[in-house]
Parts: structure tokens; C-alpha cells; sequence
């Protein structure tokens, strides 16, 4: 059976006045797979991921997430879609428990499920014990774990985690991404991951796609992105390679 | 709606919870204990002489006690509650990159805005409802005066009518914390915003009806003064709190029959208003000032209709 398509986009273009940040960008991602969102800053990444989500208008062309439009249905969208943005902050004031009860009372989980639903996304990020922690005292990979169980709460189908490894020590990264990968195989979670991590990116994706100047240079698996690029075939490549070489190339 | 109640909810809970609310709560009731205090002793001292007195539940508030009377300083101060619980109410959520995260769940994005203003404007109705039922306890139990009927009605009256200044000034503040990034700047701006509008206002009016229409000693003819307080009382009015302090004084005191500060009367008609002092009813009252309540309650509206578009046309990047 051939694998549906979780997010589609044909020829999405995104313009601030004369500037265009996204242009003329079609990829598609499957079910069940990890996606990267590799390149630059400011290769509009961040701007596609808004688009997905409803929260900008695409200039030109359509996408369509979980068999929906954005721009019409943001919000049937975003009860499907959980997204982590880059540098995401928390209310300091409430304790995470708090902050996690008004996500799910936002996601209009009945009050009768939301502890439970809580415990139980607190327990999949391992999060547990520091629970009576106020989120101020969390180191950053505690925060991004607490961020990711705020995704988890609405049981989304499709993950969107902008940067998720920004910031983090080279354990709490390798932590993360382990949760990622857990998530995407024991649930089927379609995961779209933006970074600029490429070593820890290459463990878990399953494809990938390049970014530059709004435009998709280069999109597919990594054997057959390191074959096209490198020519290399036995397996043996780093995504640090392939996406040098990339941009030597433009 | 499952949006709107949930931000509603925290909102309103992050107001109560908040030192601001206190210290502010803390200082507009101290002012009102003293205020009204003052205003009784002196009213049980006036009205010892007198056999029978009009209203004297209203003067509890239209009384100046030390400085100024309880609707003179609403008129003032009420305000600074508005643009206190507001400033910093979108601006402070983008910076702290938890805007983003609230518009990503699945509600719609007015939702935000809409639940800010509202559970700013429940505040703003708690703070006073709790205000006026101090002094009314005051009044009770200090000077012994008991509301009638008409004057609990204008009480509430003067209530709506302080809910929607003071929302005003909230709604102002929104604006600006949606219009500026940072949340020092939109807190001046709020500010400079009041001072200008509440003091300077009346200041330049009169600056500007004293160089077009010039009062001289020599002879003074009704017409040029007329002209004069004609602009002036024009011009002042661009001022809410002129506005709001006109429409106010003529609900809290029934004996007031125009907003206007300056008559002219003939001999006759002086006679007939000094004999026949009969008050106005409710709704003669409202009838006198219901420009200024109309322009008002636009001006609330105008003021959170723009702060509602531009934040739906914004951008919310983290």
C-alpha cells in the first residue's frame, strides 16, 4: 500500500513586500515518517511551518495538512497537528502541571480525562519526578521534554518541532532525539523536524529536505541523496557531507 | 468557545493572583476608605441643620472630602486601573514566546484578545462594585444614610458608565502592547497617552478659545464670551475624562439639569430655577448626558475594535 501523504504542498509562496520567503516550494511528507527541515537560517523553514499550520497566509499556492487546508481550517489543523516552535517559553508563574492543564483545557480535553491524559504524556517525555519543580528551575532539555509533553497532550498525528535540539548539551540532545524516535516508532508518529543538528537529525530521519533562499534544493532519503550528491552507495556518509556539498554546489 | 473560557479563566486568575492587582486594589481602596470617610463626617455635620435632605447617598460620592470627591477621582485615577492591567498584555505573552504557543492550539486567535479584554474588564467591574459597596457600608454605618430606589438606580448607572471609561483606557493599553514589541514603550506610551488626553486637553482648549474668541477688559460683550466657553467646552470634550466626569456629575447629582458649566439666564428664569429646585429624574438625566455616554461607550469600542483587527492581521513569529 502506498503510504498517504500527511503533508502536501504545491508551489506554497510566501512573501514579506518584495521579499520572498518561501518560493514556489512543493514537497510532500508521508505517514508514519521523520521528515528534516534542513538548512540556513532565514531559508524559510519557519515560514513553510507557519504556513502548515494556518498561522500566515500563503501568498500563492495550496497546501493541504492531515487532508485539510490550513488557511480554511487552521484550527481543525491545529487540533491534529502539535507543534513545538523554536525557543518556546512557559508561563513562570504556574508549575508545569498548571501550565500543561490550561494546554489541554485549550484543547478543549474534558475535565474528566485531562490528569490523566497529563500523567501519562508527563511519563512518555520522563518528566515524572521533577513535576513539583517550578518550570523557572528547568534546565533548557527539561524544558524542551516539558515542551514536547505539552505536544503530546492533544495525541497529535503529526508532530512539528522547529529546532528542538537548539541550546541543548550534546546528552540532553541525544536524550531528545531518542524520545523522537521512540515516539515515531512505537506510535507511527509522522515527525517534521526542522535543525540544524545534523548528526543527531541523520539517527532518526527517515528523508530529508534541503532548504535555501525559500527553495528546495534537494528532498528524499539520505542513501539516495548521498548516492545523487556524493556517490557514495555502501551507506557510509554523514548528512554533514551531503549537505555541504549541497551548498558548494549552489 | 472552549478557547475564549479557558483564557478568559486565566487571565482572570493571573489578575487576582498578581502583585499589581493588589497594590493597585490596595491604593484605590485606601483612597476611597479616606475619601468616603471625610465626605460622610462632613455630610453628617451639613445635614445635621437640615430637615430634609435629598440624595444623601450620592453625596456620600459627590462630596469632596479631603481633596477630592470619590467620582472626581474615578474621573482621575480610574484610568492608570486600565492601563495597569493592560500594558503589558500581549507584548509581555510575544516576548516570553508563549503567544506563539497559545495560538498554535486549535482556537481561533481572536479568542486571545477577546479573553484578555473581557477578564480585564471583569477586574476593572470587581474593583468597583467592591469600591462602592465600601462606601455604601460606610455610609450605612458612619452617617446612617440608607439608599433609596432612584439612587441605587444611579449608582448602577454611574457603575456602567465607570466600567466603560476605565475599559477604555484598557482597551487603550491593548492597543499599544499589540503595537509595540517592547513592553517599556508601550507602558509610556499608555501613559503619555492619558496625561495628554486628560490634562493638556483642557489646558490647550482653553489656550485655543482664548486666541480665537479673545475676552477683553474693556468691554466684555455676552457674545465673545459666549464663543469663548462655546470652544472651550467644545474642545475639552475630545478629552474622555471630561466626558466621562460631565456625564457622572449629572447622574450622582439629580439637582444638576446640563453638563454645561455656564448659563445665561434671565431675570425670570432665574427666579423660576431658584424657586421650583425639583430634581431630574433618571431618565431625564440620562436624556441630558446621553452624548456623552454614546461617545464614550464608541470611543470603548472604536479603541478595541482596532486593537482586535491589528492583532489579527499580525504575524506571530517566536
Amino acid at each position: 500500500m502506498e503510504p498517504a501523504a500527511i503533508i502536501e504542498t504545491i508551489n506554497i509562496t510566501k512573501k514579506y513586500g518584495s521579499q520572498t520567503a518561501v518560493r514556489d516550494l512543493s514537497f510532500q511528507v508521508e505517514e508514519g515518517e521523520v521528515f528534516s527541515f534542513l538548512g540556513p537560517n532565514g531559508a524559510g523553514k519557519t515560514t513553510t511551518i507557519l504556513m502548515l499550520l494556518g498561522l500566515t497566509t500563503p501568498s500563492s499556492g495550496a497546501a493541504t495538512v492531515c487532508g485539510l487546508d490550513p488557511v480554511r481550517n487552521s484550527r481543525d489543523v491545529k487540533r491534529l497537528v502539535g507543534y513545538l516552535p523554536e525557543n518556546m517559553g512557559f508561563y513562570s508563574d504556574l508549575t508545569p502541571l498548571q501550565g500543561l492543564d490550561y494546554i489541554a483545557e485549550l484543547n478543549g480535553i474534558p475535565a474528566d480525562v485531562r490528569s490523566e491524559r497529563i500523567r501519562r504524556s508527563l511519563e512518555t517525555v520522563g518528566l515524572t519526578e521533577q513535576i513539583r519543580k517550578k518550570v523557572g528551575a528547568f534546565s533548557r532539555g527539561m524544558r524542551q521534554r516539558l515542551g514536547i509533553a505539552e505536544v503530546l497532550i492533544k495525541e497529535p498525528r503529526l508532530m512539528i518541532l522547529d529546532e528542538p535540539t537548539l541550546g541543548l548539551d550534546p546528552e540532553g540532545a541525544a536524550q531528545l532525539i531518542e524520545l523522537i524516535r521512540s515516539l515515531n516508532k512505537e506510535r507511527r508518529m509522522t515527525v517534521l523536524i526542522s535543525s540544524h543538528d545534523l548528526t543527531q537529525v541523520q539517527k532518526i530521519s527517515h528523508r530529508v529536505g534541503i532548504m535555501l533562499k525559500g527553495s528546495m534544493i534537494a528532498a528524499g532519503s539520505m542513501a539516495s541523496l548521498a548516492k545523487e550528491s556524493l556517490g557514495i552507495e555502501d551507506g557510509r556518509f554523514s548528512l554533514e557531507d551531503i549537505y555541504m556539498k549541497y551548498f558548494k554546489e549552489v | 468557545m472552549t478557547g475564549l473560557c479557558a483564557i478568559f479563566r486565566k487571565e482572570l486568575s493571573d489578575h487576582f493572583s498578581s502583585y499589581r492587582f493588589v497594590i493597585l486594589f490596595a491604593l484605590i481602596a485606601m483612597v476611597s476608605f479616606i475619601t468616603s470617610y471625610m465626605a460622610g463626617m462632613q455630610l453628617s455635620d451639613n445635614l445635621e441643620a437640615l430637615s430634609k435632605t435629598r440624595f444623601p447617598y450620592l453625596m456620600l460620592f459627590s462630596t469632596p472630602g479631603a481633596v477630592f470627591s470619590m467620582v472626581q477621582f474615578v474621573a482621575f485615577f480610574g484610568p492608570l486601573i486600565g492601563l495597569v492591567l493592560g500594558f503589558d498584555s500581549i507584548n509581555r505573552e510575544r516576548a516570553h514566546g508563549t503567544l506563539i504557543k497559545i495560538v498554535s492550539q486549535p482556537i481561533f486567535r481572536d479568542a486571545v484578545i477577546n479573553g484578555k479584554f473581557l477578564a480585564g474588564v471583569v477586574t476593572i467591574l470587581v474593583m468597583l462594585v467592591a469600591i462602592v459597596m465600601v462606601i455604601t457600608g460606610f455610609g450605612l454605618s458612619i452617617v446612617g444614610i440608607v439608599p433609596t430606589f432612584e439612587e441605587i438606580w444611579r449608582i448602577a448607572v454611574y457603575l456602567i458608565m465607570s466600567v466603560f471609561y476605565i475599559s477604555l483606557w484598557l482597551g487603550v493599553s491593548i492597543l499599544f502592547s499589540i503595537a509595540f514589541r517592547s513592553i517599556a514603550t508601550s507602558a509610556l506610551a499608555s501613559v503619555a497617552l492619558w496625561i495628554f488626553l486628560s490634562f493638556f486637553v483642557t489646558l490647550g482648549a482653553e489656550a485655543v478659545a482664548d486666541s480665537i474668541a479673545p475676552i477683553e477688559k474693556q468691554d466684555v460683550q455676552a457674545e465673545t464670551i459666549m464663543r469663548n466657553v462655546r470652544i472651550k467646552e467644545g474642545l475639552s470634550l475630545l478629552s474622555p475624562m471630561v466626558l466621562y466626569s460631565e456625564a457622572t456629575t449629572t447622574i450622582i447629582d439629580p439637582m444638576r439639569k446640563t453638563t454645561g458649566t455656564m448659563l445665561f439666564m434671565t431675570p425670570l428664569e432665574q427666579i423660576l430655577s431658584s424657586r421650583f429646585q425639583n430634581p431630574l429624574s433618571l431618565s431625564q438625566s440620562l436624556i441630558v448626558v446621553f452624548p456623552h455616554v454614546t461617545a464614550l461607550i464608541a470611543l470603548t469600542l472604536i479603541c478595541f475594535a482596532v486593537s482586535y483587527i491589528l492583532f489579527m492581521l499580525q504575524e506571530i513569529r517566536s
